[in-house]
């Protein structure tokens, strides 16, 4: 088995690990996230806490895995909302050429010049601070870099000749579309959602660590980080294991993309 | 090159259109009465005070007229003044740009002046064990979140050496030493995950070059192996790393507003939290453009500076 290979495999057991972990929250979870013992507050890891607790004595372990959660779904639901607006652009971009390519990739460019936190930013400025919100930055940001992803490949689709060959015996524009260069570009928007999933995980955890995305006392791994923080000098073990949590969700995505890159471009393949 | 001079200046131009409307719409976009929303933050909402506010910040005319004389004050540098500070909203700005700026110039010395000779040590080690592990930590090092890495060295540096360990801010030209020490550890975290990005970006680049004919030549003249990698190789592998770092830029600016709160230092990212618990929408508003309009600007010039180093584009 190739090097490759073997890290793709590892990164999809890491990653389907983490989503059962997250769906499975309210089964597997030792505590309530929000139950709080304020006797038990800011301990170390031990027997009945096996991650501690934080300041208001509330389990860290069960408090991460609800944690995964929030974040799992919040950055699916952005990413899902970008991959269908900004595939969807670049697609009809690349299809239709023209006016409606220059509109559209003009459109792309201005919301792509704007440094990414800070269009988050101001929207969520603008929406209020939530988890609903930071769900819709995050879509918004990342709708020209799909929009972008997309089209190149499409192009080159549009122009090739089966294509020619499918128009020449009649077949609609959308047909043409969603049946046949839709599926040919399955592997570019694999590699890229699971790249940007995983850059979304951090952009979400920033904006709660700033106290723009989910309000306490719902559990957010950027949340957590931003109240052990506070604590941090009494016990790190908070902002330590949230952090580790992040790092977590985050790398196993960004190893997954990675690898399927590597599995699924046979220009790569070999060379590293 | 004038052509290609002039659709830059253009493309350049609608760029900048695009970003002052929407920074203009976002004020209007708010769901519900902004204004009501803005004085409920602070005060008792009553139709008389939102009336006053709403033709002080000029809601009441039409659209179009609202957005020109917007724009034609912002070009003057006016952004008007802050609701609650009663402060030139540009002067609240400049007050709080600069420890961010450092900070990001700061991280991005160090993370792509380390980047390239990691990334060539990565191309020439292609394929074993020295590789492996680096492009691994190369993946790790772009998902660690920095404002945690940040939180992480704190703990250590506090408990190794407690002096060393010092938040906040002062300005360079005050206390150098001091200044550097409070930057120091904030920009290694932030520089990390661009240190990540841009190495390995330097060895596919790498690889890539290598593998091209001019390389075969240059060997089979005789060039010696130093020659070859440094003089032709690297110079051709810089060019996408040069763009990058130009899209990095943006990064450590979002990146420097959250590592800022994790080491108390007064930047941006403080004047723009405190605006957004105001419900300070102008000032949202003016640092957004400002920040977004400085950063497109350098790129440009990055850019132009760039087509005229490269033979290829100078001719384009």
């Amino acid at each position: 088995m190739s090097q490759s290979r073997r890290i793709a495999i590892a990164a999809a057991i890491i990653v389907t690990l983490q989503i059962v972990l997250a769906l499975a929250a309210p089964l597997i979870a030792p505590y309530d996230p929000l139950a709080q013992d304020i006797v038990a507050r800011l301990k170390g890891p031990s027997l009945a806490h096996w991650l501690g607790t934080d300041h208001l004595g509330r389990d860290i372990l069960a408090r991460i895995l609800y944690g995964y959660r929030t974040a799992l779904i919040a950055c699916g639901i952005a990413v899902g909302i970008a991959l269908i607006v900004g595939g969807g652009l670049g697609l009809l971009a690349a299809f239709y050429r023209g006016w409606c390519e220059r509109i559209v990739m003009r459109m792309m460019d201005i919301l792509f010049a704007f440094p990414v936190m800070l269009l988050a930013i101001g929207i969520i400025a603008m929406l209020g601070p939530r988890t609903e919100s930071a769900a819709i930055a995050i879509a918004v940001v990342y709708v020209p870099i799909f929009a972008r992803l997309i089209r190149g490949p499409a192009l080159v689709l549009v122009e090739s000749d089966f294509v020619a060959g499918i128009r020449s015996i009649g077949a609609s524009d959308l047909r043409i579309m969603l049946r046949h260069i839709l599926p040919n570009l399955a592997s570019v928007i694999l590699v890229q959602t699971s790249l940007l999933l995983s850059a979304a995980i951090l952009v979400e955890a920033s904006l709660s660590f700033l106290g723009l995305g989910t309000q306490p006392p719902t559990p957010s791994l950027g949340l957590m980080l931003a109240e052990g923080r506070n604590f941090v000098l009494l016990s790190p073990w908070n902002a330590i294991f949230a952090g580790l949590g992040i790092l977590f969700l985050s790398l196993g995505f960004n190893l997954l993309g990675d690898a399927l890159r590597d599995e699924l471009d046979p220009r790569l393949r070999g060379r590293s | 090159m004038l052509r290609h001079l002039f659709q830059r200046c253009l493309d350049l131009a609608i760029v900048l259109f695009g970003i002052s409307v929407i920074v203009f719409m976002m004020i209007r976009l708010i769901p519900g009465d902004a204004v009501a929303i803005m004085l409920g933050a602070n005060t008792e909402v009553t139709p008389e005070r939102v009336a006053a506010m709403r033709s002080e910040l000029g809601l009441d005319r039409p659209l179009l007229e609202q957005y020109l004389s917007w724009l034609g004050r912002a070009l003057h540098g006016d952004f008007g003044t802050s609701i609650w500070t009663g402060r030139p909203v540009l002067q609240e700005v400049t007050a709080q740009i600069w420890p961010t700026l450092q900070l990001t110039v700061l991280a991005l010395v160090i993370g792509a002046g380390l980047a390239v000779p990691l990334g060539c040590l990565m191309a020439h080690w292609r394929g074993g064990r020295a590789d492996l592990v680096l492009r691994i930590g190369a993946i790790a090092g772009l998902t660690i979140p920095s404002f945690w890495l940040g939180i992480v060295m704190l703990i250590t540096v506090a408990s190794l050496a407690p002096s060393f360990a010092s938040l906040g801010y002062v300005p360079f030209s005050e206390d150098p030493l001091g200044n550097l020490q409070r930057l120091l550890l904030p920009a290694i975290a932030l520089a990390l995950p661009i240190l990540a990005n841009l190495s390995r970006l330097v060895r596919t680049a790498m690889l890539d070059a290598l593998s091209q004919d001019y390389i075969r030549t240059a060997r089979a003249k005789g060039l010696s192996e130093t020659a070859v990698l440094y003089r032709h190789a690297l110079r051709n592998a810089l060019i996408p790393f040069v763009t990058s770092v130009g899209i990095m830029t943006g990064y450590l600016l979002g990146g420097a507003i959250v590592v800022e709160q994790v080491f108390s230092i007064p930047g941006l990212g403080r004047l723009i939290l405190g605006a957004i618990a105001e419900r300070n929408y102008p000032l949202v508003q003016a640092t957004i453009l400002i920040v977004t309009v400085g950063f497109v600007l350098v790129n440009a010039l990055v850019d132009l500076a760039y087509a005229l180093i490269d033979p290829r584009l100078r001719t384009a």
